[in-house]
């Protein structure tokens, strides 16, 4: 979905943040600066990379580097907060979206089970709409952007575990059109 | 609490499907202590054919699952009067029984049936109740609820709800990865459940409208949340004009005409409402937090809903003449989807109680006292529904991997499960009284 009004996303984002109780999340984060795919260590100079998701360096994004992409983003319990480690493939598929004016995604925001149906509704909004934001912020236009939440009615993992609802707890990133 | 207690001894959740169809049966997890000895005779057979129906059957059971009576096994009777000529009753004082319900079911003109029955105190040797109800071959089951209804009237003093309805969402998994997802209507013991809606998208929030004729839902058929009501006789449904974004948590005002809704076309969910003969839309929440799970005061004049303004999830009150607003739940760090009581006093919700961890559990707060208590021990219960005369929460749980519905007195003594023989079920919502 639009953000409607730019410094209305500011404010919430900051909202966010400061309920999150994390001391800096900024959008435009130096790649340099993000871990790969298991990493938790700080920027130390060195980028790893998982078998999900490379980083990309180049500034154009091929659709063949899309592949490369994590496409599936994780969320803590009750949170909306994008993930450090997550911001690289979501800048790459920002310019990727920037340089192919045709293309377009669309982005699911789920919640685990836990808590109620249409709190969790707003929840997986949240989150989509987080995603949505940071698209947008790297170059994304808003109508290659569509937000969309599922709440917890399609878990990716069925289970009452905390690894099934970590697992739920999620935005895909789905393209229409590349 | 001695009301309290009456109140929660109250209500029949949930009985025995008889029929072979119905996809819920209910079993008494917990019993209540002394409650009344009732006989329920079989009724007699005088209409020369056989029905479809064993109306003592479908008596005996609302009473016994409301939790308030303890029926007699029919094995035990002594004797099986149909008539007061035939009711003897040092049969029933030596069998221990307070009260006996006795009945005969005779044709009338035009192929329709007449139920007759009446109710006596055996101590007293005196009659309380002596009826005729008409039904058809095909309406035996709610003539036996009538009978329910008017024999807990009299000797609890409270409304009977036995011939209320349920609806609620199952979801089965198919084998190819697909799933199908129905909104089922039963009777409030599960019988006679019937498919009204069926998807393989997701359903959701069901709501009734307060004269019984319609239910506001949320379905995903289009891709997207959008609010649908459906006329309940017929059938026929229309979707409410959907927005971008979220559609969703329809809740309808006491006097039908409005709807309360949650909507993020502004930028975040909202509570708007929705006035159903103009189609004005009026948007009552401003506030960059979740604004979600409208319900209504009884008497229309204000809305409890789920924020989380405050940091986390807790159930607020909006004064819909004067925009007051007052947080209505202080106890515990997540309180979500309230419903409230039709006398207004009391406040069901789920409840996440500060050392839970992840146990989400339904609680009611009296609104007079602010006092809360937590009526269920599962852990894993969200969706609450309260019956219409107030005594009974119907909500969802698991039950091992499964979704299962489950019921509790308001003050959580009397506790039922409905194992669910296929699927997942959720969201129970529990209709008004019904004509």
């Amino acid at each position: 979905m639009r953000v409607v009004n730019l410094s209305k996303a500011v404010a919430l984002t900051a909202t966010l943040v400061w309920a999150a109780g994390c001391s800096t999340t900024s959008t435009t984060t130096d790649a340099a600066g993000a871990a790969g795919a298991g990493g938790d260590t700080p920027a130390s100079g060195v980028s790893t990379y998982g078998v999900s998701g490379g980083r990309i360096d180049a500034t154009t994004v091929t659709a063949e580097d899309l592949k490369q992409l994590r496409s599936v983003f994780y969320f803590d319990f009750d949170k909306a907060v994008v993930h450090q480690e997550d911001l690289a493939d979501l800048e790459a598929h920002a310019r990727y979206l920037s340089q192919n004016p045709s293309a377009s995604v669309r982005l699911e925001g789920h919640a685990d089970e836990r808590g109620t149906r249409e709190y969790n509704m707003a929840l997986g909004e949240r989150r989509a709409r987080a995603v949505e934001r940071l698209l947008v912020v790297n170059g994304a236009g808003d109508a290659q952007v569509e937000s969309i939440s599922f709440g917890e009615e399609k878990p990716a993992v069925l289970g009452h575990s905390p690894d099934a609802w970590s697992k739920n707890r999620r935005v895909e990133l789905i393209y229409q059109s590349k | 609490m001695v009301r309290i207690r009456q109140l929660l001894t109250a209500l029949t959740l949930l009985l025995l499907a008889q029929l072979a169809q119905a996809e819920l049966m209910v079993e008494v997890t917990q019993g209540v202590e002394a409650p009344t000895p009732v006989a329920v005779v079989p009724f007699g057979n005088e209409t020369g054919s056989a029905l479809a129906e064993d109306l003592a059957r479908v008596v005996d059971q609302d009473l016994e699952r409301s939790g308030f009576f303890a029926t007699m096994a029919r094995e035990n009777m002594l004797s099986f009067p149909t008539k007061r000529e035939d009711l003897y009753f040092r049969d029933w004082r030596v069998s221990n029984m307070d009260y006996v319900v006795i009945g005969r079911i005779e044709s009338s003109p035009a192929g329709q049936l007449s139920v007759g029955f009446e109710l006596y105190d055996v101590l007293r040797e005196q009659r309380l109740l002596a009826e005729q109800v008409s039904a058809t071959a095909s309406s035996l089951r709610d003539a036996a609820h009538y009978i329910a209804d008017r024999v807990f009237e009299q000797l609890t003093g409270l409304k009977g709800a036995f011939a209320t309805k349920i609806v609620y969402v199952t979801a089965e998994r198919l084998g190819d990865g697909k799933q199908r997802y129905r909104l089922q209507l039963a009777d409030w013991d599960g019988a006679r459940a019937q498919t009204i809606l069926e998807s393989s998208q997701p359903i959701m929030s069901p709501a009734w409208s307060m004269d019984g004729s319609k239910l506001a839902y949320v379905s995903f058929e289009t891709g997207r949340p959008a609010i649908y009501v459906q006329y309940l006789a017929s059938g026929k449904r229309e979707r409410i004009q959907s927005f971008p974004g979220l559609n969703g948590a329809p809740a309808w005002s006491p006097d039908g005409n409005r709807l309360a809704l949650v909507l993020s076309r502004d930028g975040n969910p909202e509570i708007y409402l929705l006035d159903l003969t103009t189609r004005q839309l009026q948007r009552l929440t401003q506030h960059y937090a979740i604004d979600t799970e409208p319900a209504w005061a009884p008497d229309g004049r204000s809305l409890i809903f789920t924020s989380d303004r405050g940091g986390q999830p807790q159930i607020y009150r909006l004064g819909l003449e004067d925009r007051t607003l007052e947080r209505l739940t202080f106890d515990g760090n997540y309180n979500a989807r309230g419903r409230l009581t039709q006398d207004g006093r009391f406040l069901a919700m789920v409840h996440r109680s500060r050392g839970g961890g992840n146990d989400f559990d339904i609680a009611v707060q009296d609104l007079k006292t602010g006092r809360l208590d937590i009526i269920t021990r599962s852990g894993m219960a969200e969706s609450p529904s309260i019956a219409p005369n107030g005594s009974v929460v119907i909500y969802a749980t698991q039950e091992g991997t499964r979704g299962v519905l489950a019921a509790s007195s308001l003050d959580g003594r009397v506790q039922f499960r409905m194992p669910v023989e296929r699927g997942d079920v959720r969201e129970p919502a529990w209709s008004p009284y019904l004509r």
